[in-house]
């Protein structure tokens, strides 16, 4: 936990995704994170650690939690926080970008968080820029620090993943979330499934190693974890499932189908939520049952381990 | 007709034929309870069920009922036209004990709740067993998917969008990779829509001579050839309603054989009837898809032998004269068919193409085994749903006397052979010409 300083903790100077990442740095990342969670919990939360780096947030997209979750681990470690919220015009995305990152660059930031609507803007600014650059969302790509969260909170009540059966159950096709926790959690040795209807499972998605249920119940079946996901108001309406109120019946998460899970599973959930969509409120509330909350406390810790391990490599 | 004491039948002297299994014998069959308690060739030889009302068949074919799979009504929206208990009562004249209904009504059946009306409203009129399809995209639109998951539940046994194709591939995708997820059975129109846009013929000479606007053949077997691929990239279980042209039959022949979930079913005018029907004019012959070249018609014939085509229906779609009583191109397509949909589909048999069991197999047990439906079998224990048939006899279609509310046959005039002479559905009698 009390590696020294110097030593680096990531691989690059870059966190873009899962991908690139070995399970050794992902226990330092995880153990590092946790001095951060009882840094939290302190009266004091703030260090001097990043004290003169500037920090920018630049999110494509509206978020409530990932920027003000950033915005707060870079003061805790007290850096200068910026937030950018971007909004763009659909015909010119890529000289949009790639004329923000010039305009960013000459302002000299140390760190760069990023969340943007594309596949690969991250990796593509990370190439224009000098900076670090973060993923904090591209496309249906990659989520890498909201696994690394995810992880954290896992490990904190099971102890280790190996073996552990994880159910991602909702829209696959466009998460970023499933994407990077089902690249983490096989990685460090636990049995991912996805459950999903068809219009929201991605095509050969069992190339990645998972087992896939169209089955709720059988899905749920012995899980250790549930992770539910959010599904996207737009696609409700008939493109990929037909009704709200038909796929809460199949695969919204209530008392019914977590009986199928394995006693005292725990339920997860990205933020935010759609209450009686994919997830019914009295699971969701229920604090015996349901990391939601704690999901929230430890993304903020574990993203200022983020930050710690990127500075180490900075100077 | 026969009310059976004690929820007995005994049929004796019957000629036993089973699609399921080949099996083609004399003998007697007893019905108990609405079931099959026994069958066999020396039933009732040694000992007679215990007061029993008899039936003698006198060597007649005691076969399952049909299972017509394609049937318009005009319930609910157009009672006028059909009814479920209009269309039942020519059902069991015609030998039908199951309707497999399309959801073409007014409302169209895309909701839980009116799966919940068809299957009620069938209980308390319909003489036959009615079994509901529901809509594949809301209101038959061709835009957004239904809740198969909830409609599928409510009782809906196959999903389609009747006699529309849909034309946009990435909502057939959807809904296709959708439906696999329940395991439902799609049924699709294949036509393109916008190539048979206003057309009431094939394209062709004679279409030419008689100067009505056509689409041409290949408007059937490209949208075939599209489903395929989709059921290829979706896994669902496809079955094309209706098809009348070779080169369909040729593409479904060729994803059979590569393994893939697709079935396909003809209609019995498809089988019978060509182009030229037509004759001058001749409204009550205006179908979808419009009848073919005489090639095509054979190739029909062909592919029920061969077993490429799976079931024969009768795409009983009732008109009114209001609709049918226009010029040609104006009039609405369709022809009424519970009735003939037996005799029609014997033509295959007195022709020497297929035997009797084979062709009766396309009514009964194929159906049954597609649609995932109790009967179309003798076996024991099954529903008494049961024919007694006369294949031999000689019958005039009469539009005058048809039991439909609705008489557009295409079929008025003509000669065919095959009878029915008693209908049984759960062992209640509900048709008698003995």
């Amino acid at each position: 936990m009390t590696s020294p300083a110097t030593a680096p903790i990531l691989p690059s100077k870059h966190l873009l995704g899962i991908d690139g990442l070995s399970p050794l740095h992902v226990i330092a990342l995880l153990d590092l994170a946790e001095t951060y969670v009882v840094q939290g919990r302190a009266l004091d939360k703030k260090t001097a650690l990043l004290r003169g780096r500037t920090l920018i947030n630049l999110f494509f997209e509206s978020s409530t939690r990932t920027q003000s979750s950033f915005e707060l681990a870079g003061k805790r470690l007290g850096a200068d926080v910026m937030n950018m919220s971007v909004k763009t015009s659909s015909v010119s995305k890529g000289e949009t970008l790639l004329d923000t990152a010039s305009t960013l660059n000459a302002m000299r930031p140390d760190i760069l968080v990023v969340r943007h609507q594309d596949a690969g803007a991250a990796e593509l600014l990370s190439r224009k820029l000098d900076c670090s650059v973060i993923n904090a969302g591209d496309g249906a790509h990659e989520h890498p620090t909201q696994a690394l969260l995810d992880a954290l909170t896992i490990r904190r009540h099971r102890g280790s993943f190996e073996g552990l059966v994880v159910a991602i159950c909702g829209d696959v096709l466009h998460s970023r979330v499933a994407r990077s926790n089902l690249r983490l959690l096989s990685m460090m040795g636990a049995r991912v499934r996805l459950v999903a209807p068809r219009t929201l499972l991605p095509c050969e998605a069992d190339r990645f190693g998972v087992e896939i249920y169209t089955d709720m119940k059988q899905g749920l079946a012995g899980a250790d974890i549930v992770m539910m996901l959010r599904l996207q108001l737009e696609r409700m309406a008939g493109a990929f499932v037909p009704s709200t109120r038909e796929y809460f019946r199949f695969y919204g998460l209530d008392r019914e189908k977590l009986a199928h899970a394995k006693p005292g599973a725990l339920v997860m959930h990205p933020g935010p939520m759609n209450r009686g969509v994919e997830i019914a409120s009295d699971i969701a509330d229920d604090v015996q049952i349901s990391l939601i909350s704690e999901q929230v406390e430890m993304g903020v810790a574990l993203r200022m381990a983020i930050l710690d391990a990127l500075a180490r490599g900075m100077s | 007709m026969i009310t059976a004491r004690n929820g007995r039948i005994a049929f004796r002297n019957a000629r036993l034929l089973d699609p399921a299994t080949g099996m083609d014998i004399k003998g007697g069959l007893l019905v108990e309870n609405g079931r099959i308690a026994d069958i066999g060739p020396r039933l009732f030889n040694d000992a007679e069920p215990r007061d029993p009302e008899v039936i003698d068949c006198r060597g007649l074919v005691l076969a399952p009922g049909l299972i017509d799979c394609r049937v318009f009504t005009g319930e609910p929206g157009a009672e006028h036209r059909e009814s479920l208990e209009s269309a039942s009562a020519a059902a069991a004249v015609g030998g039908v004990t199951s309707m497999i209904v399309m959801p073409n009504t007014d409302p169209v059946i895309d909701e839980p709740s009116l799966v919940d009306f068809i299957l009620r409203r069938a209980q308390a009129t319909a003489k036959v067993r009615v079994l509901p399809c529901a809509a594949l995209t809301k209101g038959m639109a061709g835009e957004t998917m239904t809740e198969i998951g909830l409609l599928k539940e409510a009782g809906a046994i196959a999903f389609t969008d009747g006699d529309r194709s849909v034309a946009n591939a990435r909502v057939l995708r959807r809904a296709l990779a959708y439906a696999a997820t329940f395991e439902a059975l799609v049924i699709s129109h294949a036509e393109d829509p916008e190539l048979v846009k206003g057309a009431s013929a094939t394209e062709g000479e004679f279409a030419t001579r008689l100067g009505l606007p056509a689409a041409p053949a290949l408007a059937e077997a490209m949208m075939v050839e599209r489903d395929i691929r989709l059921v290829e990239l979706t896994g669902a279980r496809l079955h094309f309603g209706q098809i009348s042209t070779r080169a369909s039959l040729d593409v479904i022949a060729a994803a059979k054989a590569r393994g893939l979930p697709v079935t396909c079913g003809v209609a019995a005018h498809h089988l019978t009837l060509n182009e030229l029907d037509v004759g001058a004019y001749y409204t009550f012959r205006k179908v979808s898809p419009p009848l073919r070249s005489e090639a095509d018609r054979a190739a029909m014939a062909e592919g029920v032998a061969s077993g490429v085509i799976d079931v024969i229906v009768s795409s009983h779609e009732p008109q009114g004269a209001d609709t049918k009583r226009q010029p040609f191109a104006t009039a609405a397509a369709g022809t009424v068919g519970l009735e003939t949909l037996l005799p029609a589909a014997l033509s295959l048999v007195h022709d020497g193409r297929a035997t009797l069991s084979h062709v009766l197999k396309t009514m009964t047990a194929t159906p049954a085994r597609l649609f995932g439906i109790p009967g179309g079998t003798l076996a024991k224990g099954a529903p008494a749903d049961l024919i007694l048939l006369d294949p031999d006899e000689p019958i005039v279609v009469d539009a005058e006397k048809l039991h439909s509310r609705a008489r557009n046959t295409a079929f008025d005039g003509r000669r065919f052979f095959g009878k029915v002479r008693a209908t049984f559905v759960g062992g209640v009698q509900v048709f008698d010409a003995r």
